[in-house]
Formats: C-alpha cells, structure tokens, sequence
C-alpha cells in the first residue's frame, strides 16, 4: 500500500489565512490543491512535509477565467476541467483547450489545476509550456496581501523550483492581449493517452493587417531543465510573412536550442526532431487560426 | 483527527489520520468495498468515486480533503433491487469479465451519461481513457455504455408518453 508519510492536514478557507499558515509553518508546509502531482511524489516519499494545506475550498475565490480587452486573467484554482470546457478561453487562446485535451485523463482533470501544475515545475508539465509560449506572468501574493509579478521565465527556477517563497502562494496567471489578429496552437507526442510528454510544443503568432508576423513564440517542454521558450525563433519570425520555409527555419532552431535528455521515452536525437516537426506543425496550425 | 462526509446519502464521521485516502476510507473504514484499490497511482482508475458529483480517482485524493462534502460509489447506483441502467448495460453486454475495473467504469460512464445522454463512440473512449481494462478490450464496455443510453432515452420516452 502506497500512503504519505504521516503529516498534519489543515484546510485553508481563504488566500489570507492560507498566508497565514504558511508564514507560521513555513517549509514544513506544503500547499496541495488537486494533489494528482503532489500526492503521489509524497507516496514515493519524493516529497515529505509535517503540514499539508489543503486549499480546495479556495476554488471559490481563485476558480475563474475572466476576459477584459488587454489580458487575460485566470485564477490558479481552476481545473484542468474548466481550462478544456472554457468557449471563452479556446476562443481567444485555443492553444489552452489543444493541450487541455492531451492533459493526463478526463478524471484527473477534474481535480488537477493550473496553479497546481504550474508550481509542480515538472520540465515535462503542460501547461508551464502553454504559459511560457504565452508570455504569461505569474501574480504571487504573501504576507500582508503584498503582489508581485513575475515572467514565467522568473517563475521556473530549475526542476520542481518556482519563484513561489515559502510563505507565499501563486494567485492568478495574467496573459497579455495584443491589438493584433492572434493564432495559437500546441502538440504533444506521448506514448499512451494520458501519459507525459515525449515532447511537446506551443506555438502562439500575431499577424499584422497585411498578415506579416508582428510576433511569435514557441515554448516547449520535456526538452531541457524548464519549458523553454525560444527568443530567437521570435526574432526570426518577426517582420516576415508566414510560410513553409519560415516554419522549417524555426524547427531547425528548436531542434538545435533544446537540451533533451535520452530516457525510457526516447533518445535525444528523435525529441530533438520531435522538437522540430512539433514545432512546424504547430505554428502552421496558429497561423491558419489567426488567419481564419 | 475527525473527518465527515456523506456518502451515498449517509452521513458518516470518523476518526482517521491526515494521511489517509479516501479509497482505504471507503473500503476500510466504513466497509465499502464495491470501490476497489488499483494502482495507487491515479492510473489504472478502478477506484473511481463521484465528490461532489465529479468522478475522481480516490486513490489520489485524501479522506481529509472529501471532509464536508458528498461522495458517490458503485454501492450508491443500484435502487434497491433494481439497477441502474449503466449497470444492466454491463450486465447485458458483458461489459466485464473479471469484474476488478468494473465499479470505476460504472462510475465514469453514469457521469458521462447524466452530462452527454447520447454519447458517441468516441466520446466514450475518451471519457474512459484514464482508465484500463484488461479484460474486454473495451469493445463490449462501449456497447454497454450505449445499451444505457439507448435504454433511458426509450424509458423517458415512455414516461413522457
């Protein structure tokens, strides 16, 4: 039988009082929300801590995905559930309802949560991926109600590392509109439904009145220490107008910017052209999207 | 510490360690051993439950966390003697053979049922992919989540009549 370690359960019942705690309890304390990525490692006693805080009752207040004409701002308790049945949201972003879909099982989504994968920082974890190719920024809220806001960049230290303190909580995920026509799209290789990425990608292009790129990104994950956004595939695409040749330059850049590591799910040759192909493919899809 | 929580419509506290999962609480603590105990590792989905009227692996999820709210399992779908269609449609189209997935399908497919009355083929397949059978292929599976549906939507036609 696979159980936790013992620990303390304790139930937050507002981001406040959760602050609370935490700031009493410090790094004995851990956060748990849907828990599907928290309690197994704390089964395989990858994870120990004397406190769990569970913040379930939390979805009240930071369960939402709220449209205004310069961002979008989704609540870190939202399930994975709500990202994929969310018309708002895949109408605007659906790079969100394409990795949603491809998101461990149908059961498990109705538990796990943005925030929650967010802060695993797992280097294969979805979302992170989708976020990073978004140029999201992370609200992070301690003691005193004090916010702060930090690129998704900031927001991945290393492995399993966020920018998160150990009194403090991530509140809301905050992802820049532009004034511009906007496609985006994401692809994910996996060996079985419901699995972690081989590799994945993302892929997120602003088009001009004459259809030029303006801007593009790509974040991918399970290629390196983070997802990885990819600065020079932006600068590469920027200016020129969408095309075959551009997404094979752009592979080609994706291919040679990863640092994939060979394991049971792969060698490091085939992510890297894993890397390559997903990334093409999912830029000819945003493109065809912004374009629609 | 103390944990309460309705199951089936009982409510029930207990005395239990923060540690506990909600599938070693059922089966346990309060005897419920329809919800069977697979993988403990939210993958196979043979512990499958409904909290809150969402199925969710029990396996992954502490008794703790279902305190205050209400949860649903296999034993909560019969009427008495009477079964619930999603069980006749297993019972009809052999949608099991050694029956240890069964209780979590069952589970599954009567939410996909009340949310999607009509599911096609491929919805099916999608609403059970976090979930393994190692007996039926799942082919027969499919057809006893179609069999319900067919049969509540001629049941209601006739009570509608």
């Amino acid at each position: 039988m696979q159980v936790p370690a013992p620990f303390e359960y304790e139930r937050a019942t507002s981001v406040d009082q959760a602050i609370g705690l935490l700031e009493r309890l410090g790094s004995s304390a851990r956060l748990v929300a849907g828990g599907h990525s928290l309690l197994p490692m704390m089964k395989l006693r990858l994870a120990n801590f004397e406190y769990l805080i569970d913040i379930n009752d939390l979805h009240d207040e930071l369960g939402y995905i709220r449209l205004s004409d310069d961002e979008v701002r989704i609540g870190a308790m939202t399930r994975h559930r709500e990202l994929l049945e969310s018309d708002v949201l895949a109408g605007v972003f659906p790079i969100f309802r394409d990795a949603e879909r491809v998101i461990a099982d149908p059961v498990v989504r109705n538990r796990g949560t943005l925030g929650g994968s967010l802060c695993q920082a797992d280097p294969s974890e979805d979302l992170s991926a989708v976020c990073t190719t978004l140029d999201a920024s992370c609200v992070i809220r301690g003691p005193g109600g004090a916010e702060r806001v930090v690129t998704m960049e900031e927001f991945h230290v290393g492995p399993y590392e966020t920018a998160v303190a150990d009194n403090e909580i991530l509140t809301e995920i905050r992802i820049p509109r532009k004034s511009f026509r906007v496609g985006s799209a994401y692809a994910k290789v996996e060996r079985r439904a419901g699995d972690w990425a081989v590799v994945s990608a993302g892929a997120a292009v602003w088009l001009d009145d004459a259809k030029r790129i303006v801007d593009a990104r790509v974040g991918l994950a399970a290629v390196g220490p983070n997802t990885t956004g990819i600065p020079e595939i932006s600068a590469a695409l920027r200016g020129h107008e969408p095309g075959e040749e551009l997404y094979r330059l752009a592979g080609a850049i994706a291919a040679r910017s990863c640092d994939p590591v060979t394991d049971t799910r792969g060698s490091a040759d085939y992510k890297r052209h894993l890397a390559d192909e997903l990334t093409r493919r999912t830029l000819r899809t945003a493109v065809d999207r912004a374009r629609s | 510490m103390q944990v309460t929580m309705t199951v089936n419509g009982t409510e029930y506290t207990r005395e239990i360690e923060g540690r506990m999962l909600l599938v070693h609480f059922l089966r346990d603590v309060l005897g419920l051993t329809g919800t069977h105990w697979g993988c403990d590792t939210s993958n196979c989905g043979v512990c499958v439950v409904w909290l809150d009227g969402e199925p969710v692996k029990s396996c992954t999820v502490l008794a703790a966390m279902a305190g205050g709210h209400e949860v649903r399992t296999v034993e909560g779908l019969a009427n008495g003697a009477e079964l619930d269609p999603i069980q006749e449609g297993f019972r009809q189209c052999h949608g099991l053979q050694c029956g240890f997935c069964t209780p979590g399908m069952l589970m599954t497919c009567r939410a996909l049922l009340d949310k999607n009355p009509d599911p096609t083929e491929g919805e099916i397949r999608e609403a059970i992919s976090g979930q393994i059978c190692r007996c039926t292929g799942y082919s027969s599976i499919i057809r006893s989540v179609r069999w319900a549906a067919v049969h509540e939507a001629s049941k209601e036609e006739a009570t509608a009549q």
